[in-house]
C-alpha cells in the first residue's frame, strides 16, 4: 500500500542552528503512528513543517501521492491534515457547535448560518465518539477531556485524512484516556491515519501500530510496535544501549531508610470545599510522601490548602508542632514551604523574563542591598544553581520561554530550592519532561530530602510514585482513604488501593 | 538593561528588540530636522521643546508603570488638570509647598484607583474611566470652571520660567530626575521586578508569594504622582491652573508607551524607550511647525494630527516587523 505521508531528508535551520538535520517520517493510510523523542529532538519542528507553520530548508514531502508544499496551517487543513495541539486552539467562550463548524458553517440562502444543521452535525460526530453533551453550551464549561474530543470532532468534520495529536493525554485521567483511545480506534477503522506524539510510552503499546524515534534532529528508527519494547524505545531516544540501561537498573528514588521520627507537618481533617473534605496526613523530616489518586481525587486541592491558596473551611494544620493556618502563599513561603505547580505556563514561569530573573523572583527581598537588588549576589547564586542542577541555557539572561520544558522545570525547582524550604510540594514535577531531564529532576528531589527536608509528591504516573515515594497517601473524593509504605509498594498494589475505594456504580 | 559597570547597548537591544524601532525613528527624525531646518538644533528650540513636552514625558513614564502590570490608567489627563488647579491655588505658599501637595493630590487619585482595582476587583479600564470623569468634574468644581491664575509674586513661576544654573529650565531638570529615578526603580529594585512579574504572569506571581497587590498600588500611585507633577508643570508653564486641559492626554501617554515597545498586556517594556516614544510624538509637531515656518506649505492643526497619526502607525508597523523577525529565530 502506498504511504499516505512520506517525508524524507527534511532539514531546517533557525538562524544557523540546525533543528532538523535529516528527518524522515512515513505514515500508512489508516495507521496509528507514534512519534517519540526527547525534548529538543525535533518532533515539534517536524510537525510544524508538516502543518505548514514552518517551511523546510531541504527535503521531500509527499502527501496522498502528491508532492506537498504547504505554506499555512489553513492549506494543511484543506489538504486533509488536522492538528490537535497540546494547548487547545479553540474558543472557550463560544458554543461546542461553533467550535466544531467554525469556518465551515453550513449555510442557508448562501449566507445565513444554518444553526439547527450545525448542531445536528456536531451532535452526530460527538455521538460517534460516545459523547452526549449540550452542544449549545460554551465549550469552556466542559472538562479538558471533552474539549480535546471536540477538537478531534472538528478535525473529523473537516474530513481529515491525517490527524496529528500532540500529547493528547497529558491532562486526561485514566477513564478519559480510554474514551480518547476509543476515538482513535474509531478514526483508524474509518481509514483515517493518526500521528500520535506522547511522552507516555505505555500508551504507545496500547494504541499505536508503528513508532518513529527522533534524536538530535534526526530520525533514528522506525519500528513496528510489536517488535519493540519500552526499554528499546528509551534506549533509542537516549542514544544508548538497551543492555547498559538494564544493567544500571531504574533509578530508585526511595533509599529504604525508614527512621522517620520528627513530624514536620500534620494535617488534620482539613476541608476547603467539595473537592477536599476532612483530609488528613502527616509528613516527616527526610521523607517523600506521595499523594495517589485519580484525577479529581483532591490531590491538587490538598496541596493548595497547605500552601494557603484555598481558605480552610474546617480542620487544622500544625507545622513543626505549632499551629499553622496560612491565608496566602506569602505566609506559606515564610514558613518555608514551596509549591511547584502543575500548570507551568500559567502559574510557573514568567515568559518575558530571563532565566536569572525567573530563578530569583521569590527570593528578591533577601537579595536587597540598600534598597536595590544586589546584582553580584544574584548572579553568583544563579550561576550556582545552573551548574548544580545542570540547567541547559545559553546564558543566564536568555528568556526562559526559549528553554525546553525540562529546563524550565529545573529553573522553577531552583527557584524554590533557593528559598531554602523545609517542605516542597511538587505537583506533577516531571510532566511533559523528557526521559533524561526526568531522571535528573528525580535525583534533585532525592538529594533535597536526604538533606533532611520533606517532599509531598503528586504524580499521575504510578511508576514515579511507586519508585519515588517513601509512603503513598491514597486519596479518593477529597479524603485520604489508605496509606502504603515503601519498600514493598508495587504498581498493582497502588491500583488495588485506588480501585478498592471506587464507589460501586449505582 | 543597566549593568553594574556600564550601559551595554547590545544587551539592551537583545532584551528590548521591540523598542529598537522607536530609537531608530527618533534618530531619523532628529537627523532630518537638523539637516532641513537652520534653527532646529538651536538651544532655544531644544529647551522650549523639552520644556513643553516635560508634562507628557511625566505622564508617559507613569503610564508605563501601570501598563507593565497589565493595567491601564485613563485618568491621568483629568488628574493633571485637577492638580494644576491645586498647584495654582497653593502657589502663594511657594513652590516648596505647592509642588509636593499637588503631586500628593495626584498620588491620592492613584491610590483610589489602586484600591478599586486591587481590593474591589473593578477592572482598571472601568475604574480609571470613572476616575477620569470624577477628576474632571472635581477640577471644574474647585475652580468654578475658570482658569486659576498663579501668584506671580511667589517663587512658583520660577519652575517654568527660570533655569537651573542659568542653563537648563527647572522643568527639564525635574523630569530628568523623575525618569532616571523610575528607570532605576524598575530595573534595579525588587518592587520594579515584581511589577514586571505581575504583568508577565499574575497567577505565577501570586504563587511565588510576591506582593502583587503592593506592586499594583505602587504602580497606580506612581502614575497618579506623575500626573500630579504634569499638573504642576502645566500651571507653572502657562501661569494658571487649567481645569479644561488634559483632554486626550491619557491617549497620548498610551501611544508613547506603546510606540516605546511596551506590551499592552504588560510584563515587557522600558522606561527610556517610553521617553523616546513621548519625544517622538512631540517631535512630529515640532518638525511640522518648522515646515510651516518655511512658508512653502501650511499644515493646519487638524492636518498635523492626521500626519502624527500616520507617523505613529508607521512606527508601530516597523516595530511589529522587528518583533516578528526576532521571535521566529530561536524557536524550535
Amino acid at each position: 500500500m502506498a504511504p499516505l505521508l512520506a517525508m524524507s531528508g527534511i532539514k531546517k535551520h533557525f538562524g544557523g542552528v540546525p533543528a532538523l538535520r535529516s528527518a524522515s517520517l512515513e505514515i500508512k493510510p489508516g495507521e496509528v503512528h507514534a512519534l517519540i523523542g526527547q525534548n529538543g529532538a525535533g518532533k515539534s519542528t517536524l510537525i510544524k513543517i508538516l502543518t505548514g507553520l514552518y517551511r523546510r530548508d531541504e527535503g521531500e514531502i509527499e502527501f496522498a501521492e502528491a508532492p506537498s508544499h504547504l505554506t499555512s496551517p489553513r492549506e494543511a487543513q484543506e489538504t486533509g491534515i488536522a492538528t490537535i495541539y497540546q494547548e487547545l486552539n479553540l474558543v472557550p467562550l463560544r458554543s461546542v457547535s461553533e467550535n466544531v463548524v467554525m469556518g465551515l458553517e453550513p449555510r442557508t440562502l448562501g449566507f445565513l448560518i444554518n444553526w439547527p444543521e450545525a448542531h445536528r452535525r456536531t451532535r452526530e460526530i460527538l455521538s460517534r465518539f460516545g459523547i452526549d453533551i449540550d452542544v449549545t453550551a460554551p465549550l469552556g464549561s466542559y472538562s479538558t477531556a471533552i474539549q480535546q474530543l471536540v477538537a478531534i470532532a472538528r478535525a473529523v468534520s473537516m474530513d481529515a485524512k491525517l490527524v496529528i495529536m500532540d500529547e493528547p493525554t497529558s491532562s486526561l485521567d485514566s477513564s478519559e484516556v480510554e474514551i480518547l483511545f476509543g476515538v482513535v480506534r474509531e478514526l483508524k477503522s474509518s481509514g483515517v491515519s493518526v500521528l500520535y506524539v506522547s511522552h507516555f510510552l505505555d500508551e504507545l503499546f496500547q494504541i499505536c501500530d508503528r513508532v518513529t524515534i527522533m534524536r538530535d534532529g534526526q530520525t533514528v528508527g522506525c519500528e513496528t510496535i510489536e517488535d519493540t519494547s519500552k526499554l528499546d524505545l528509551i534506549a533509542a531516544m537516549l542514544g544508548r544501549n538497551a543492555e547498559e540501561i538494564e544493567a544500571e537498573g531504574l533509578t530508585e528514588l526511595a533509599s529504604g531508610k525508614q527512621a522517620y521520627e520528627e513530624i514536620v507537618l500534620q494535617v488534620d481533617k482539613v476541608s476547603t470545599g467539595p473537592r477536599l473534605s476532612e483530609f488528613s496526613m502527616t509528613l516527616h523530616r527526610g521523607e517523600i510522601v506521595g499523594l495517589g489518586g485519580l484525577l479529581g481525587a483532591g490531590r491538587t486541592e490538598a496541596a493548595r490548602s497547605i500552601f494557603g491558596l484555598d481558605p480552610l473551611t474546617g480542620g487544622n494544620m500544625h507545622l513543626k508542632g505549632a499551629p499553622y493556618a496560612p491565608t496566602e502563599p506569602a505566609e506559606a513561603i515564610k514558613a518555608r514551604i514551596g509549591f511547584l505547580t502543575e500548570d507551568r505556563k500559567a502559574e510557573g514561569i514568567i515568559p518575558h523574563m530571563s532565566v536569572r530573573e525567573n530563578l530569583t523572583l521569590a527570593l528578591l527581598p533577601h537579595l536587597r542591598k540598600s534598597g536595590q537588588i544586589d546584582l553580584e549576589r544574584e548572579k553568583s547564586l544563579v550561576e550556582d544553581f545552573i551548574s548544580q542542577l545542570g540547567i541547559k541555557t545559553a546564558h543566564m539572561d536568555q528568556p526562559i520561554r526559549e528553554l525546553s520544558g525540562g529546563n524550565q522545570q529545573k529553573v522553577l525547582l531552583a527557584r524554590w530550592l533557593a528559598t531554602k524550604p523545609d517542605i516542597l510540594i511538587l505537583d506533577e514535577p516531571t510532566r511533559g519532561v523528557d526521559v533524561g531531564a526526568k531522571r535528573e529532576i528525580q535525583t534533585i528531589i532525592r538529594n533535597f530530602v536526604d538533606e533532611g527536608h520533606a517532599v509531598i509528591l503528586i504524580s499521575s504516573e504510578f511508576e514515579e510514585l511507586v519508585e519515588g515515594a517513601n509512603r503513598i497517601v491514597v486519596m479518593h473524593e477529597g479524603k485520604a482513604v489508605s496509606e502504603l509504605t515503601n519498600p514493598g509498594i508495587t504498581e498493582n498494589a497502588l491500583v488495588r488501593a485506588l480501585a478498592h475505594h471506587e464507589e460501586p456504580a449505582p | 538593561m543597566l549593568d553594574q559597570n556600564a550601559f551595554d547597548l547590545r544587551k539592551y537591544i537583545s532584551r528590548n528588540p521591540q523598542s529598537v524601532a522607536v530609537w531608530i525613528a527618533l534618530i531619523v527624525l532628529i537627523a532630518f530636522g537638523l539637516m532641513r531646518y537652520d534653527n532646529f538644533g538651536s538651544a532655544y528650540n531644544i529647551t522650549s521643546f523639552l520644556n513643553y513636552n516635560a508634562m507628557f514625558i511625566a505622564i508617559s513614564v507613569g503610564m508605563c508603570f501601570v501598563i507593565l502590570t497589565g493595567g491601564i490608567d485613563l485618568s491621568v489627563g483629568s488628574v493633571a488638570a485637577f492638580t494644576s488647579v491645586v498647584a495654582a491655588y497653593l502657589s502663594p505658599y511657594g513652590i516648596e509647598v505647592a509642588m509636593p501637595l499637588a503631586i500628593l493630590s495626584g498620588v491620592a487619585f492613584g491610590i483610589f484607583n489602586a484600591i478599586c482595582i486591587v481590593y474591589l476587583r473593578i477592572p482598571p479600564f472601568i475604574t480609571t474611566l470613572a476616575t477620569m470623569l470624577g477628576a474632571k468634574g472635581g477640577s471644574l468644581v474647585i475652580s468654578g470652571a475658570q482658569t486659576i491664575s498663579v501668584d506671580w509674586g511667589s517663587n512658583f513661576t520660577k519652575l517654568g520660567m527660570e533655569k537651573a544654573f542659568d542653563v537648563v529650565p527647572w522643568t527639564i531638570v525635574l523630569v530628568a530626575i523623575l525618569v532616571v529615578a523610575l528607570w532605576v526603580v524598575l530595573e534595579m529594585t525588587s518592587i520594579g521586578r515584581t511589577i514586571l512579574a505581575v504583568g508577565g504572569g499574575e497567577d505565577a506571581s501570586v504563587m511565588m508569594g510576591l506582593k502583587v497587590n503592593r506592586a499594583k498600588i505602587f504602580a497606580y500611585s506612581v502614575s497618579g504622582g506623575c500626573a500630579g507633577l504634569a499638573g504642576v508643570f502645566l500651571a507653572s508653564g502657562f501661569g494658571a491652573g487649567q481645569p479644561l486641559e488634559g483632554v486626550g492626554w491619557e491617549l497620548s501617554a498610551i501611544a508613547s508607551v506603546v510606540v516605546g515597545g511596551t506590551l499592552l498586556t504588560g510584563g515587557l517594556g522600558s522606561i527610556p524607550a517610553t521617553v523616546a516614544g513621548a519625544l517622538l510624538l512631540g517631535l512630529v509637531f515640532n518638525i511640522l511647525n518648522f515646515e510651516n515656518g518655511k512658508g512653502w506649505i501650511s499644515f493646519s492643526a487638524y492636518w498635523q494630527m492626521v500626519i502624527r497619526g500616520a507617523f505613529l502607525f508607521a512606527v508601530i508597523l516597523f516595530q511589529t516587523r522587528v518583533m516578528n523577525r526576532n521571535s521566529v529565530v530561536g524557536h524550535g
